[in-house]
C-alpha cells in the first residue's frame, strides 16, 4: 500500500490541492481510506492529519471504514421514487442479501442511497464503484446481483447496464449546430479580444447556473484585477436534483465547452483552467480527457495557441459526492483539495478565487454559449429571448411526461408550450429549477421561462395528478438536510429541524401550531443562512405552503398540542419489561382516539 | 475626513480593512457573537452577529465596513432571530447548564441570557456524543461543542499546532483531534495552549480547575456578556 500511495502522490506532484483526486484513487482501490494511508498522505502532502480526515468525512464517496468491493449506490431523486425506486431497492437488497446502508458480511458488496445522480431521464439510476447505472428494473437487478455474486470485474459487465443516452428532443440556437473545432478562438483573435468581450456583453449572456450574473461583466472584473495569475473554472457539478443537461453537453458538445473556456482565458489572461466534474459523471472522464488531448495535438491547448501567443491548458478534477460544491466558492475550496465549505464574501472569486487569485467560475452551458457568440456575434444570441433574458435555455425535463430528456427553448417560452412538447398531460404542477427553485401549480402554466419570471438552472420536474405533493416536499427537505455542509448554525441545525417538522406533519403527528412553527422556521433558515443552499432549502415548503395550505392543514390533528412522537410506542420497552400488553398498559394518544374506544 | 458607518443611527468611524464588528467594538457597540474573537481570523459561522446592512443580512464579523453603510443591530426582529439561532445551538447538542462546570463562565449561556432566551423553543436532538477524558490535564465534552472552530484557529494560529479540526458534514459535524487513536492524550496539546482555554462553552475544559471560582462569583454572574465582551475583546485591548 505504501508504494501505491507514494505513486499516486508522485503522479500528483505532492500537491495538497490534489488531495481529493488522490483520495478518489485510494477509495477506488481499497473501498475505504485506510488509516496508514492518511498517515502517509499527511507526511507526503504536508497536510495535518485531522484536515485529511475532515475532507474524507465531508464527501459522500469517501469512507473511513471499508465499503464493499462493489459499492452500490441507488439514486434518491424524487424522479427515481416516481419510477418505483423504493420497491426496486428492497428487491435489490433482498437479492444481494445486504441491508441498505450496510456492507455484506463477506465484504463483497455494500448498498446505500445517494443524492440524484443526474440520470432522471433514464432512471431509476445508480452507481457501481462510481460508474453510472441506468434504467434499473427487476431484470437488470437480477443481472447485477448475479455479476456481483460471481465477483465479475466491472469491465466484464455488459455495456448496456452502463448505457447513457443523450435524449435530446428539442434543439435550438445552441444545440442545432456545433461550432467547428477552433472556430471560436479564430474568430476571437481575428475580431480582437476586447471586441469579442464586447460581443459577449452585447449578447446579454447571463450565467446559466441559475443566478444569472452577466457573463461579460464577470470576465471584465476578473481581467481588471491587478494580478498576474488568473484562473478559469468550468462548474460541471450539476447536483441540483432533476438536472442533467451538463451531462449531455459534456458528452456531445465538450469541444465547444472547452473552446468557450479557452476564449475566456484569452480575454481575462488565464493560463490554467479546470473542469470541475461531479463525481457522479465519472463515466465521462476518459472521453473528456481524450478530447483535451486532441485539442492539445491540434494546437488549441498548450503553449502558443493558434500561434497567437496564448498559453492555456485545462485539467479535469472530479468531485466526490457533495451538492454544496456547485456553489462557486465551495467548488473552489474543493478544487484546492479541501471540504466544500462556501467562503465568506466579499471577496468574490473574481477578486480572490482559486489559491486566492482572480477566478472566473461559469456553468458548462455558459461557456458553450460564449463560444457560439464568439463565432456568430452578439446579435445572433441577443435577437432571441426576452428583454432581460437573452438567448435560449437548455432544460432537463423529467418526471411525468412521455419524453423525458433535453429541450432547448428561447427565454420567454411558456410552461404550457414546454408541457405540450414533452407530452405531459393531467399535470398537477411543475418543480422549476429543482428543489431550490419554485413549485408552480397548474393554474400558472402561462408563466414564462425567464430570469424575470421563472429562473432555472435547467431542472424541470413534472408531477401529474396522481402524485402527492407532500411526498415531494418530504424528499426535497431530506435532501437539503443531507447536503447541508454544516458550516453555519441556521442551515446546519435549521435544515434538520425542517426535516423533523415535515416528518412530524407528514406522519400525522402535527397539530394546530405546527404549520405556523414550520413557516417561522422556514423564514429563519432562508434569511440567516450563509449561502444559497440554506437560503433556498425552505423553498419546497414555502412554495407549496403558499399554493396548497389545505394540504398541510389536513394532516394536522384536531387538538391544540400533539407530541412529536408516538407516546404509546415509547412505552413499548416498559411493557416488555413488565410483561404486560393489556389495555391498561396502553396510552390513548389523542382525545379523538379515546373517544373511539 | 474619516470614513463612517451608522449603527442603529449612531455614527461610527472606521479604518480601511476593519469589519463592521471591529468598528462596532472599537466604538463600544456590542453585537452578539460566539465564533468570533478579535485575535483570530473571523469565521462567520455562528450567525449570531447578523446585522442588516443597507437592508441585507450580513455577518458583522466578516463583512467589511464601507463608507456610508446603514447598519441595523438592535432591532426587535434581529434580537428575536438571534435568540432562535441560539436556541438552535442549544437543541443540537446536550447543554445542561445546572450540571455544567462552565456555568457562569459560559459564553453560550451568557448570550442566551442576554437575548432573554427562556426555553429551547425547538425539539431537542439528544445526540449521542462522547466525553474524551483521556488526557491528564485537558478534557473534551463533545456534548457541548458548537463547532465555532475557535480551538481549531487558536491551535493553528497561536499555538503553531494543529491539534483540532471540525470534521463531517451537516448535522453530523464533530470535533476531531490530531492522533491516530482519536484521543486527546495522544495529541501534543498542552494545558498552556491557547486552544485549551478559548472554548466559549464547556466543551474543552482544564481538569481540576472547574470549581476554583465558586458559582455566584463567576464572570457572567455579575455582568452581562455585552459589558464583558466590550471590556475584554476590544481590538486594541492588550496593545
Amino acid at each position: 500500500m505504501r508504494q501505491f500511495i507514494r505513486g499516486i502522490a508522485e503522479n500528483n506532484h505532492y500537491q495538497a490541492t490534489h488531495l481529493l483526486q488522490i483520495l478518489r484513487q485510494i477509495q477506488s482501490r481499497y473501498h475505504y481510506i485506510p488509516e496508514p494511508a492518511i498517515e502517509q498522505l499527511s507526511e507526503l502532502l504536508s497536510i495535518p492529519r485531522p484536515q485529511i480526515i475532515s475532507v474524507i468525512e465531508f464527501y459522500s464517496f469517501f469512507h473511513l471504514i471499508p465499503r464493499g468491493q462493489y459499492e452500490l449506490l441507488i439514486s434518491d431523486s424524487i424522479t427515481d421514487h416516481m419510477l418505483g425506486k423504493k420497491s426496486l431497492l428492497d428487491y435489490l437488497a433482498n437479492k444481494l442479501g445486504v441491508a441498505v446502508g450496510e456492507v455484506r458480511e463477506d465484504g463483497v458488496v455494500s448498498l446505500d442511497n445517494t443524492s440524484c445522480t443526474g440520470m432522471c431521464d433514464q432512471g431509476p439510476a445508480g452507481l457501481v464503484n462510481g460508474y453510472a447505472l441506468t434504467r434499473l428494473d427487476h431484470s437488470t437487478i437480477d443481472k447485477i446481483a448475479a455479476l456481483i455474486n460471481q465477483q465479475k470485474p466491472l469491465d466484464e459487465w455488459p455495456n448496456e447496464l452502463f448505457q447513457v443516452d443523450d435524449n435530446i428532443y428539442k434543439s435550438g440556437l445552441l444545440l442545432d449546430q456545433q461550432i467547428e473545432q477552433g472556430a471560436a478562438l479564430k474568430s476571437a483573435f481575428k475580431r480582437g479580444l476586447k471586441e469579442t468581450l464586447k460581443e459577449i456583453d452585447y449578447s446579454g449572456l447571463r450565467g446559466r447556473g441559475g443566478a444569472g450574473f452577466k457573463t461579460a461583466i464577470k470576465w471584465q472584473f476578473c481581467s481588471e484585477e491587478q494580478q498576474s495569475v488568473r484562473y478559469v473554472v468550468c462548474n460541471a457539478d450539476e447536483g441540483e436534483p432533476g438536472t442533467f443537461k451538463d451531462r449531455v453537453l459534456l458528452n456531445s458538445y465538450a469541444d465547444q465547452v472547452f473552446e468557450g473556456m479557452t476564449v475566456c482565458a484569452a480575454i481575462i489572461g488565464a493560463k490554467q483552467g479546470f473542469l470541475y466534474l461531479r463525481g457522479e459523471y465519472l463515466h465521462l472522464q476518459d472521453k473528456l480527457q481524450s478530447i483535451l488531448d486532441q485539442r492539445r495535438q491540434n494546437g488549441l491547448l498548450g503553449n502558443n495557441i493558434l500561434g497567437a501567443g496564448l498559453d492555456f491548458d485545462i485539467e479535469i478534477c472530479l468531485g466526490a459526492g457533495a451538492y454544496i460544491c456547485g456553489e462557486e466558492s465551495a467548488l473552489i475550496e474543493s478544487l484546492e483539495g479541501k471540504a466544500g465549505i462556501p467562503r465568506n464574501r466579499p471577496p468574490y472569486p473574481v477578486t480572490q478565487g482559486y489559491l486566492g487569485k482572480p477566478t472566473v467560475v461559469n456553468n458548462v452551458e455558459t461557456f458553450l454559449a460564449a463560444a457560439g457568440i464568439a463565432v456568430n456575434g452578439g446579435d445572433w444570441f441577443a435577437n432571441i429571448g426576452t428583454e432581460k433574458s437573452k438567448g435560449t435555455k437548455i432544460l432537463s425535463i423529467s418526471g411525468d411526461c412521455a419524453h423525458p430528456g433535453i429541450y432547448e427553448y428561447p427565454f420567454g417560452t411558456t410552461i404550457q408550450t414546454i408541457l405540450n412538447d414533452c407530452g405531459a398531460d393531467d399535470v398537477l404542477g411543475v418543480q422549476v429549477g429543482g428543489p431550490s427553485g419554485t413549485f408552480i401549480s397548474n393554474q400558472e402554466f402561462d408563466r414564462k421561462l425567464a430570469f424575470e419570471d421563472l429562473a432555472t438552472g435547467g431542472s424541470f420536474i413534472i408531477f401529474n395528478s396522481s402524485r402527492n405533493i407532500l411526498d415531494m416536499v418530504h424528499n426535497f427537505t431530506h435532501f437539503f438536510a443531507h447536503e447541508s455542509c454544516g458550516f453555519c448554525t441556521p442551515c446546519r441545525v435549521g435544515t434538520s429541524l425542517l426535516q423533523k417538522q415535515i416528518d412530524k406533519i407528514v406522519e400525522g403527528h402535527g397539530s394546530a401550531g405546527d404549520v405556523v412553527a414550520l413557516e417561522e422556521l422556514c423564514q429563519l433558515v432562508k434569511n440567516y443562512s450563509h449561502c444559497g443552499l440554506g437560503q433556498t432549502a425552505a423553498n419546497p415548503i414555502l412554495t407549496t405552503l403558499e399554493r396548497y395550505p389545505d394540504l398541510y392543514q389536513d394532516r394536522l390533528k384536531e387538538i391544540s398540542y400533539e407530541p412529536g412522537f408516538d407516546l404509546d410506542g415509547a412505552l413499548e420497552t416498559a411493557r416488555r419489561m413488565a410483561n404486560r400488553d393489556d389495555a391498561g398498559a396502553h396510552l390513548a394518544q389523542t382525545q379523538m382516539e379515546s373517544e373511539h374506544e | 475626513m474619516s470614513k463612517t458607518i451608522t449603527i442603529d443611527g449612531k455614527t461610527i468611524p472606521f479604518e480601511d480593512g476593519q469589519t463592521i464588528m471591529d468598528a462596532a467594538m472599537a466604538a463600544g457597540v456590542y453585537i452578539p457573537h460566539l465564533c468570533h474573537q478579535p485575535e483570530f481570523t473571523p469565521h462567520g459561522s455562528c450567525k449570531l452577529c447578523t446585522v442588516k446592512v443597507n437592508g441585507r443580512n450580513c455577518s458583522a464579523c466578516t463583512y467589511p465596513a464601507m463608507d456610508g453603510q446603514d447598519v441595523l443591530n438592535e432591532t426587535e426582529e434581529l434580537i428575536e432571530d438571534r435568540k432562535r439561532i441560539t436556541q438552535m445551538l442549544f437543541v443540537e447538542g446536550n447543554h445542561f447548564c445546572p450540571s455544567c462546570e462552565k456555568t457562569g463562565n459560559c459564553q453560550l449561556q451568557a448570550v442566551a441570557y442576554h437575548l432573554n432566551m427562556l426555553d429551547n423553543h425547538f425539539p431537542l436532538f439528544y445526540p449521542d456524543r462522547e466525553v474524551d477524558a483521556s488526557h491528564p490535564e485537558v478534557m473534551i465534552d463533545h456534548n457541548r461543542c458548537i463547532f465555532c472552530t475557535l480551538c481549531v484557529r487558536a491551535s493553528h494560529e497561536k499555538d503553531g499546532k494543529d491539534v483540532f479540526a471540525i470534521s463531517g458534514r451537516g448535522i453530523h459535524k464533530h470535533l476531531i483531534v490530531n492522533a491516530e487513536s482519536g484521543l486527546l492524550k495522544d495529541t501534543d496539546v498542552a494545558a498552556t495552549d491557547h486552544a485549551a482555554h478559548i472554548c466559549p462553552t464547556g466543551a474543552i475544559l482544564i481538569k481540576r480547575t472547574g470549581y476554583q471560582v465558586p458559582i455566584g462569583q463567576r464572570i457572567y454572574d455579575h455582568q452581562q456578556i455585552d459589558q464583558v465582551s466590550l471590556a475584554t475583546e476590544h481590538p486594541k485591548h492588550g496593545e
